[in-house]
């Protein structure tokens, strides 16, 4: 059984005339445990998925189930404690004169969590913090320091689904792979299901074992990254991705 | 005095470490730094200076007060500043300006404060209510906040003042409907940009109501530039206070008003020019320091300035 | 003096609260006709020792160096009005995103007339022909369309290209290319590529392209510098990249996770505090 089904999926912004079509008749779904990408360039409605997932888009008609359960216009608090999401840009995804405390505080009190303070200690040391960086604000951290600030709020409410928006785009290689490596580590610690969105088809191809390619708001193709990596790809786009992608590594 | 040396270097040191170590310590040591910046700004230090001079000659009146602010003696009337016992002159009634001047620090303090805590308050509620729900609610609260723009503030709290009846409470109420829809357009504003962004969505996504969100998430964000607006315009609302006073419809005679004050001095302004011009000296001086204040207030508080 | 730029022990500090920060700390390079990459992350001076060769460095920041001299005469000792002088005309600069760096209320065929008559004493119609023939010069189809097309109305990929043509118009000797295609597809970031390659080439200019992006560089540049707090840590030649012999130079590689040669783990970096320390490596 699938843990996340998306049927003929359409969502778009604006009535009438101002209507924009995000993302047209999309379907996928990913197993219990598995890992699944979302590769395309800005634009071809990847992220737009995602957030349909979590109800920050509201205009959107077809089928989507996480846990078989249908999803509605209105998402539960009981669904929050599930389905968690990690944003692309870990500048912008931390309110700024909140302290690492008070966000991970206000996440397990709003989950109805007791014993507060021994869950921070331990979402910290899960995601490769000490506990001196408890009582730091966000302009005293780097951005790998945020982005795992920002997984360990994912995981505060012991989710079974992570939806992984561009997780690394925004922070230096170095850091790319501490994080990647983290987010494996944390995938088999607390048997986590991944939904990851990504431009970088090498980030996408170490997470995830299927992929689907977009291209201006449609699944051109679903393909497995053993397909992808001997380039047995039917559709010319996804061709076309893998040659720019490919380009750089090979004169490495 | 030799023990806080060194024990105040240690403090210094705690307040600037890296790694606080319990949320008061993480509070104190923001709060600490904000001072450091707002500190090495020395035009705004100045404002604050006066202020805090402004304060404490308020709450020390009667003891600074070399004569009784409503005692007249028409015998002395109109003396020139520096005669003997009247060190900034007498007016028409005889009155000690020095002293009308040190009790009036009093009111003028408490116009300012009340006006400061009813306008910034009314006008973030307001203006975040109706940018974070948007739809018909934005349309209307901000539809009524155009109305009390539409008036010139002056006109409107005269408007206010007459249908209120005149007195220092009235004038502070009639000042505060005026000034209140400035800080609601800012709160709206902030609280568009802040709306959308991605720490806002993953409150949202940890199930978090809308109160929780404006009251813990978007306020604390917005109150920066409302303070730093609220300050810039000070000076306007102690000048919106004179201006009431000096038509008589704030503070009532004999009450030592500032614009009060002005306002009877203006018959004797050719041939006794200093019964005016004091108050005036002390509403320009409060209100230079209240903008200076103000603009070192900017560069500390506003996000958008300074680091980025 | 054949080489178009030298600089020798360049300084870049910014006084802050708990002292001098050095964003860059004694590079030396020189640049002929040929493309130069400068590689490192965020924070290692990269983009400060591209701005710091335009004197783009504003106060509190200082820029010191032994020597900056673009084609054996110095830059340091000029005045601000003699730079403007320099900027564009013999130096010109490409910023990350095309979408901060064009005047959004005009139109972009005005603004690369505007930028080439700063430059050149030309009439309006003799820029307005020159710029047209840059832009079909950088692959822009129907080039008196977007002529007259507002800053929004064109994509990120031909904003960038229009840029491009924008800095090339004055004919400058030397061009700063800062992080030209990070805001790009990748699609589109090989064709933005190719284009400044053969702009660059046709013309016998110098480029330093600085960047990120250890395997673009090294695919795009013939020499790149590798930049670690603030030094050059290691100076290659881009097709002996995979010698690298540098610690960091050889974790930035390896911590790339590859689509050809998958992995369960990524090497991660560690970092050795001896590299900050030690001395910059001269080009």
């Amino acid at each position: 059984m699938s843990e996340i089904l998306i049927e003929d999926l359409n969502v778009w912004f604006g009535e009438y005339e101002e209507r924009v079509d995000a993302v047209k008749g999309a379907s996928l779904s990913v197993s219990k445990g598995g890992s699944f990408g979302l590769v395309g360039e800005s634009g071809s409605g990847k992220s737009t998925i995602l957030r349909a997932i979590m109800g920050l888009a509201p205009t959107w008609d077809g089928r989507m189930e996480v846990g078989g359960e249908p999803l509605g216009p209105k998402r539960s608090r009981t669904f929050y404690r599930k389905v968690q999401m990690v944003f692309q840009d870990p500048y912008a995804s931390l309110h700024p004169r909140h302290s690492v405390d008070q966000v991970l505080s206000e996440t397990l009190s709003l989950h109805g969590f007791k014993d507060i303070d021994t869950r921070i200690t331990k979402l910290l040391d899960d995601v490769g913090l000490g506990p001196s960086f408890r009582f730091r604000y966000p302009h005293q951290l780097s951005g790998g320091q945020r982005q795992r600030v920002a997984i360990a709020r994912a995981l505060a409410p012991e989710p079974e689904v992570l939806l992984l928006d561009e997780p690394t785009s925004a922070l230096d290689v170095s850091v790319q792979a501490e994080i990647l490596n983290l987010l494996t580590d944390l995938r088999d610690e607390h048997s986590l299901t991944y939904l990851m969105v990504s431009h970088d088809l090498a980030v996408v191809g170490h997470i995830c074992s299927d992929i689907a390619v977009m291209q201006l708001g449609e699944i051109v193709e679903t393909l497995t990254i053993d397909d992808m990596r001997a380039m047995r790809t039917q559709h010319s786009y996804t061709k076309h991705l893998l040659e720019s992608s490919l380009l750089g590594a090979k004169l490495a | 005095m030799s023990v806080t040396k060194p024990s105040s270097q240690g403090l210094r040191a705690w307040l600037l470490a890296d790694t606080p170590t319990s949320r008061r310590h993480a509070k104190l040591s923001v709060v600490y730094q904000s001072w450091l910046s707002f500190k090495g700004n020395h035009m705004a230090m100045f404002g604050l200076g006066i202020l805090l001079f402004l304060v404490v000659i308020a709450a020390a009146a009667p003891l600074l007060a070399p004569q009784d602010p409503f005692i007249q003696d028409l015998s002395e009337r109109l003396l020139p500043p520096g005669s003997e016992g009247y060190i900034l002159g007498s007016d028409s009634l005889g009155r000690d300006i020095l002293s009308r001047l040190l009790y009036g620090s009093r009111i003028t303090l408490y116009i300012v404060t009340l006006v400061a805590i009813i306008a910034p308050i009314a006008g973030l509620f307001v203006g975040t209510v109706a940018g974070y729900a948007g739809g018909w609610a934005d349309v209307i609260l901000m539809r009524i906040t155009d109305i009390f723009l539409a008036f010139p503030r002056l006109v409107l709290a005269l408007a206010f003042v007459a249908a209120l009846g005149a007195g220092i409470e009235n004038a502070v109420l009639a000042i505060s409907l005026t000034a209140w829809p400035p800080y609601a357009r800012i709160a709206r504003a902030e609280t568009l940009t802040i709306r959308g962004s991605d720490y806002i969505n993953a409150v949202r996504l940890q199930g978090a109501g809308p109160l929780r969100i404006i009251t813990k998430h978007i306020w604390p964000l917005c109150i920066s530039s409302l303070v730093v607006r609220v300050t810039l315009d000070m000076a306007g609302i102690i000048l919106a206070a004179a201006g009431l006073g000096f038509l008589g419809l704030g503070a009532q005679p004999p009450s030592p008003e500032w614009g009060a004050m002005i306002s009877e001095g203006r018959k004797f302004i050719l041939d006794h020019w200093w019964v005016a011009t004091m108050p005036g000296l002390a509403i320009f001086t409060v209100s230079l320091a209240f903008n200076l204040l103000g603009d070192g207030l900017r560069d500390v508080l506003d996000p958008k300035e300074g680091k980025s | 003096m054949s080489n178009l730029l030298d600089i020798e022990n360049l300084w870049v500090k910014f006084p802050t609260r708990n002292g001098i920060f050095d964003a860059v700390r004694g590079v030396s390079f020189s640049l002929g006709k040929e493309r130069l990459g400068i590689v490192g992350e965020s924070g290692s001076g990269k983009s400060m020792t591209g701005r710091a060769i335009l004197r783009l460095i504003r106060s509190p920041g200082m820029v010191t160096a032994d020597k900056l001299d673009l084609e054996g005469v110095d830059l340091l000792g000029r005045s601000e009005k003699e730079m403007r002088g320099v900027r564009g005309k013999q130096i010109s600069m490409i910023m990350q995103d095309p979408k901060f760096s064009l005047n959004p209320v005009m139109r972009v065929g005005q603004q690369i007339s505007e930028a080439y008559r700063l430059h050149a004493k030309v009439s309006k119609s003799e820029a307005k022909r020159k710029s047209i023939e840059m832009l079909e010069a950088v692959a822009i189809r129907d080039p008196e369309r977007v002529y007259n097309m507002y800053p929004h109305e064109v994509s990120g990929g031909m904003g960038q290209r229009i840029m491009i043509a924008m800095m090339l118009i004055p004919d400058p000797k030397i061009m700063i290319a800062d992080e030209p295609t990070s805001a790009l597809d990748v699609s589109v970031q090989m064709q933005v590529l190719e284009i400044m390659d053969k702009l660059v080439k046709d013309r016998g200019m110098g480029l330093i392209f600085i960047s990120h992006d250890l395997n673009l560089v090294s695919s795009f540049c013939d020499r790149v510098l590798i930049m670690y707090a603030g030094r050059v840590v290691e100076t290659l030649a881009a097709d002996k990249l995979h010698e690298a012999q540098h610690p960091y130079t050889q974790g930035l590689l390896n911590s790339l996770p590859r689509l050809d040669a998958p992995k369960d783990r990524l090497q991660v970096l560690q970092r050795d505090p001896a590299w900050a320390d030690e001395p910059s490596v001269s080009a």
